[in-house]
């Protein structure tokens, strides 16, 4: 903005460093934890185990080896289920929540929501675990009713870790798919019923739409959280078929091989990378 | 890695400072402020964090014992690495490893004379590792056995003594595998008749295709915790890989559970303590190593709750029900039949490491 023998020269000094301040914390935070750590991850990843020096064969390695090549495809696969289901599982329950359940009842159910995070990840599986085992709640109604005459094999599978994960991801994705829900106006419901549209219309043109936002941020969390999560495959999966974070922890145990750790780390977080930059590129399209 | 070809190259000078910075942290998160109480530290695996066992020392000696657990050599030789000399008295750690932590130059020499050798079980005293150069670094404290664990009830006990059975069909899906790659590719080896000791690359292909027979007739792959439920749940009826270790401690819920010797032998573990040479309390330490071999201590770790498994003195204090249940008085015919631990050089470490990885991926 600018008129004639006036040039508007922005906001004095004082105004202009404040919003630095605001923000510093938050900056120092990130370097700290984060901006640090990485490039030390990476210095670790491009070391040689034995005997120190520069070199790629930890990178070479991951690409060379069918089995760790191989537990990244299994950590693909799991969290592409796991959101998947978790989303299919989670909107239902968020509108109900949202929509159908009284305002005045609502902040129970969310409590009874969150209710499952008050108890300890490690003792949720271990749970978990005792449900689907061979002796477990599961298969005793089924061989007890007649469904089966043998257990069925439900511990220590993918779908074990999977059934683990989805109990975990549905309500965190409930509840940012709830406050995508409850932020959107009655307005455009309104509007569209007056344009001829009914519910399903309705939903599918105008909610679905408006709420995917939320989704796919619901999804990236759950896609991060997952693909480095270790506790549960490890007690759940029974170790049939390895994921990167347990590939990773391989290195440590006996041999600490952290220069391989290190690596097979940041190609994880590459991977992750990726999975944000499509969700934002398509966020970014769909907004355009 | 010579320490000296290291010195002088960015990355690991830099390498060794992000270490040291991150150790700082670490140590006062996981040992609750060091700098505040430390009379005695020491990294132990969890059968030395029971209050049962340490309560009797910190009395006796108006010290407190602070702990660190860390599960494989490697992780705890990672983390005496990222730590200042001296945070450390004293580190648990298997047997076969105390020459890899006497190369790093962290370990002093024990005084033989006063600690009580005469009284261990003459086979587990581990020279061969715990010798170092002439002098003696690692004293042997407890012991056991990678072998079958299995519930008597469930299977056929004639079967368990021999290896054989593992990869039988007659118990296929019944079987679970314990999660440490060495000791069941000890087992492999002692099922195709190959010395532990004597183990070589060329081995690799016959190792490979017995534990891939072995993966055919598993259900899981478990860590400690696992393989112990899995077992005492009824998932399995047969633990690779378990011995006292996995069914004494479960004895009086389920004293269904039992473990074999076979005919082929059996793997024998073994864990030493070993004292730091930066350590600032070396006299704590040492009188924490005599406790720890005492009768008493041996007792008192032999049956923590974490894990049970063979005391190496064998003056122990244990009660008859424990001893019964250790099978105390069939060790020398066990320690007759075990072979240890395979010790690979470190390029067969790894190529053992990842051919232990393409078994867990197999389907």
């Amino acid at each position: 903005m600018s008129s004639a023998g006036n040039t508007w020269r922005g906001p004095p000094r004082a105004g202009r460093a404040l919003p630095w301040a605001l923000v510093t914390p938050a900056l120092g935070w990130t370097l700290l934890f984060f901006v640090l750590p990485f490039i030390a991850m990476g210095f670790s990843s491009l070391t040689a185990h034995e005997g120190g020096g520069f070199t790629l064969v930890n990178y070479s390695q991951f690409f060379t080896n069918p089995s760790y090549w191989q537990a990244m495809v299994n950590s693909l696969q799991v969290t592409a289920i796991v959101t998947v289901v978790s989303v299919l599982l989670a909107y239902p329950f968020a509108w109900i929540l949202a929509e159908q359940v009284p305002e005045r009842w609502q902040r129970l159910a969310l409590m009874l929501a969150v209710l499952p995070f008050w108890t300890s990840y490690v003792v949720r599986s271990y749970s978990w675990l005792l449900v689907l085992a061979q002796n477990g709640v599961i298969n005793r109604v089924l061989t007890g009713s007649g469904l089966t005459s043998e257990p069925l094999q439900l511990a220590n599978t993918r779908l074990a870790t999977v059934t683990g994960f989805v109990h975990f991801f549905v309500m965190l994705l409930t509840l940012t798919i709830f406050a995508n829900l409850k932020q959107l106006s009655p307005s455009y419901r309104k509007a569209a019923a007056d344009l001829g549209a009914g519910p399903v219309r309705t939903f599918l043109h105008v909610v679905l739409p408006l709420t995917l936002p939320g989704i796919m941020v619901g999804a990236f969390l759950t896609f991060v959280l997952c693909i480095g999560d270790y506790i549960t495959p490890q007690i759940l999966g029974g170790n049939n078929e390895l994921l990167m974070p347990q590939l990773v922890m391989m290195q440590i145990g006996r041999r600490g091989d952290f220069p391989l750790a290190s690596a097979l780390s940041i190609i994880l977080m590459a991977v992750v990378s990726i999975a944000y930059l499509a969700c934002a590129r398509w966020l970014k399209i769909e907004r355009a | 890695m010579s320490i000296k070809s290291a010195a002088g190259n960015p990355l690991s000078v830099l390498k060794r400072h992000l270490h040291a910075a991150c150790a700082a942290t670490a140590l006062l998160l996981a040992a609750g402020s060091l700098a505040e109480a430390a009379d005695l530290n020491a990294l132990i695996w969890c059968d030395h964090s029971d209050p049962a066992l340490l309560q009797p020392f910190e009395e006796a000696n108006n010290v407190k014992v602070n702990v660190k657990e860390f599960e494989g050599t490697g992780a705890g030789l990672a983390i005496v690495e990222q730590s200042q000399p001296g945070d450390w008295d004293v580190m648990v750690i298997d047997s076969i490893d105390v020459p890899r932590g006497v190369e790093k130059g962290l370990f002093e020499p024990l005084p033989e004379d006063k600690l009580p050798f005469a009284d261990l079980f003459p086979q587990v005293k581990m020279d061969g590792s715990t010798v170092v150069g002439g002098k003696r670094y690692g004293i042997t404290e407890k012991f056991g056995y990678n072998t079958i664990g299995f519930n008597k009830t469930k299977v056929d006990p004639a079967d368990m003594q021999s290896l054989a059975s593992l990869t039988s069909d007659k118990y296929k899906g019944k079987v679970a595998i314990y999660d440490y790659y060495l000791p069941v590719i000890g087992m492999a080896a002692l099922a195709i008749g190959k010395k532990t000791a004597d183990l070589t690359e060329a081995d690799l292909p016959a190792l490979k295709e017995e534990l891939l027979k072995m993966k055919a007739n598993a259900k899981l792959v478990g860590e400690v915790t696992a393989s112990q439920t899995a077992l005492a749940t009824g998932e399995v009826d047969i633990l690779v890989g378990g011995g006292e270790w996995v069914t004494a401690g479960l004895a009086k819920e389920n004293p269904a559970l039992d473990f074999s010797i076979p005919k082929e032998g059996a793997v024998l573990w073994s864990q030493s303590l070993a004292m730091f040479k930066d350590s600032k309390n070396k006299d704590m330490a040492l009188k924490f190593i005599q406790y720890i071999l005492s009768p008493e201590g041996q007792a008192r770790l032999a049956t923590s709750s974490c894990y049970w498994g063979m005391p190496s003195n064998t003056k122990a204090a244990l009660t008859d029900d424990q001893k019964k249940i250790l099978r105390f008085d069939e060790q020398p015919g066990f320690l007759a039949r075990a072979q240890s631990y395979p010790a690979p050089n470190a390029e067969l470490d790894k190529k053992m490491q990842d051919m232990w990885t393409e078994m867990l991926q197999a389907k």
